[in-house]
């Protein structure tokens, strides 16, 4: 790992103005991800900006009826918390599905939002790759590309995002809310927060840079009922080779959103408009345009069944 | 070997001089960077360490000390409080042979820096019990060979430890089949909760045995 300085910054705005400050510091909240990839020199920050401090890790409720999570809520603290359990299990269900306790433990709100991916060629420091060098190439691309993009890749990157907790904030039409350098604060619709590749695939999302997440809001409840299945190689602590989340109402109709098929959580609301005429007719328009791989091409069946299987059971309880 | 008192044999004895032999090898090259324009690049990739100070509990003892900003809370327990208990496994948060419990919560300890735990309260594997007076989960590990080799052990026991707690509070897992209701105390329950923490040798369903036990042996889906 390479040395950096540290500080523990007190407010939010000190914190923003502190990290764009020096070019290349990284805020520090549960270091889950950031630290594996300090310590692979993937990602080597002069300077730490600790936000543990800031206070920023409650759970309210909204005027609107909706709740705002505080960018320091813990996952495990999200995914307890009696409200999200009753009236946005779908997200509760996301995050248990997603690492282990001891990790959950530890990762925060904003923080998992930020998540890498865990493309393997990302990992692997010896192979060219256009999120870690932009401008190096891609490795995945003609490499072994089971776990990779089938949906808005481009030519330059076909990683996909890791988040369970981010398809369930798409599904839910969460806000990021957040504070910049310079003191503003504003929200991004979760649905413009994230970035296809493109041909810029080291830029993930549309945060500007020292823009600090302060809270994720919900607005009010859903109601219907809340899946969330995510099919891997384990039963447990793995990533998703797809991951589907869906609330589904008495009459049928509901969203849907896609983990592990794209660089960031997929969505596409026309698609819920077929979610009454079934899962094919829905995964028809949600996967629409897919370039899969003869090792990933496995993956439009399996969102249609699992998708299937969500639909079959909302209908018989 | 016995008759040999100036030579220490022992293999961490020859692990740390090997360590000390790096380090040294290493110094000349990194000068000769620093003084070499042509190589500036180098140098300028090699950023000097930066020290900072951290205060916290450590099973009910305060220290404080200056460290290296990158030491995590695995190697300060390990290498400078001598707190060998806790194991460094994948030094990635994969294996959880470096689970501790940290105000109360279970983390991997290897994907913490030191620094982030200001006034923190850590409980490691040798705050849990002594081998006098051992924790009762301590104590079922042993009664039910929940390991082989140990290097996963306390990492486990810590885990283990942490799960019934979660469990009582009511907190929620993977399998948990109605979120709205107090999680039951099942072998699924405590086998998904254990998820984080691996073991090569495979004594999971003592491991599973163990935890059982402690919990008052009433949990439902029968031996594991």
């Amino acid at each position: 790992m390479k040395a950096f300085t540290y500080q523990r910054a007190t407010t939010p705005a000190e914190a923003a103005a502190a990290a764009a400050k020096i070019p290349g510091a990284r805020f520090i909240a549960g270091g889950t991800n950031l630290l594996d990839l300090m310590k692979l020199e993937i990602e080597t920050p002069p300077h730490l900006v600790d936000v543990n401090g800031l206070g920023l890790d409650k759970i309210e409720a909204t005027p609107e009826g909706g709740l705002r999570i505080g960018a320091l809520a813990r996952n495990s603290d999200l995914a307890s918390d009696a409200r999200v359990r009753k009236d946005y299990a779908v997200l509760s269900r996301a995050l248990l599905a997603g690492a282990s306790a001891q990790l959950r433990n530890k990762a925060t709100t904003a923080g998992n939002l930020l998540q890498r991916t865990r493309c393997p060629y990302f990992y692997d420091t010896y192979q060219p790759c256009n999120k870690r060098q932009p401008g190096s190439g891609c490795s995945a691309i003609g490499g072994y590309t089971r776990g990779h993009a089938i949906v808005g890749q481009s030519e330059f990157c076909i990683a996909t995002h890791p988040s369970d907790m981010a398809v369930a904030m798409q599904l839910l039409d969460a806000g990021v809310e957040t504070v910049k350098p310079d003191g503003s604060k504003r929200v991004i619709p979760i649905a413009d927060f994230y970035r296809l590749p493109g041909g810029t695939p080291h830029i993930e999302n549309t945060l500007a840079s020292g823009e600090l997440i302060t809270a994720v809001t919900l607005p009010k409840p859903l109601g219907g009922k809340h899946y969330y299945r995510k099919v891997r190689d384990r039963a447990s602590y793995a990533f998703a080779l797809v991951s589907v989340a869906a609330v589904v109402q008495p009459d049928g109709s509901g969203r849907v959103a896609l983990g592990g098929v794209a660089h960031r959580p997929w969505r596409v609301p026309a698609a819920e408009q077929q979610m009454r005429n079934g899962a094919k007719a829905t995964v028809d328009q949600l996967l629409a345009g897919a370039r899969t791989t003869e090792e990933n091409a496995f993956k439009i069946p399996l969102v249609e069944r699992t998708l299937g299987a969500i639909m079959a059971e909302a209908r018989k309880s | 070997m016995n008759d040999s008192p100036d030579i220490n044999p022992t293999r961490r004895g020859l692990l740390v001089s090997g360590a000390l032999t790096a380090t040294a090898a290493a110094i000349p090259a990194v000068a000769t960077a620093q003084t070499s324009g042509a190589t500036s690049g180098a140098a300028a990739t090699t950023p000097a360490p930066v020290q900072n100070k951290v205060a916290l509990r450590v099973n009910g003892q305060r220290y404080e000390m200056d460290v290296d900003t990158r030491t995590t809370l695995l190697d300060l327990l390990r290498e400078h409080l001598h707190l060998t208990g806790t194991k460094k496994g994948c030094d990635q948060g994969q294996c959880g042979a470096c689970t501790v419990i940290v105000d109360g919560r279970r983390i991997n300890s290897c994907l913490s820096l030191a620094v982030m735990h200001e006034g923190a309260e850590v409980t490691t594997i040798e705050g849990l019990g002594t081998p006098q007076k051992m924790h009762p989960m301590q104590a079922a590990f042993v009664k039910h060979d929940g390991y082989q080799c140990g290097y996963c052990t306390p990492g486990q026991i810590c885990s283990a430890v942490a799960v019934l707690d979660e469990i009582k509070r009511g907190v929620p897992s993977h399998v948990t089949g109605d979120l709205n209701a107090q999680p039951l105390l099942s072998i699924d329950e405590l086998r998904e909760r254990m998820s984080g923490n691996i073991c090569r040798c495979g004594a999971y369903s003592n491991i599973i045995d163990a935890i059982t036990e402690v919990a008052g042996g009433n949990v439902a889906g029968g031996k594991a």
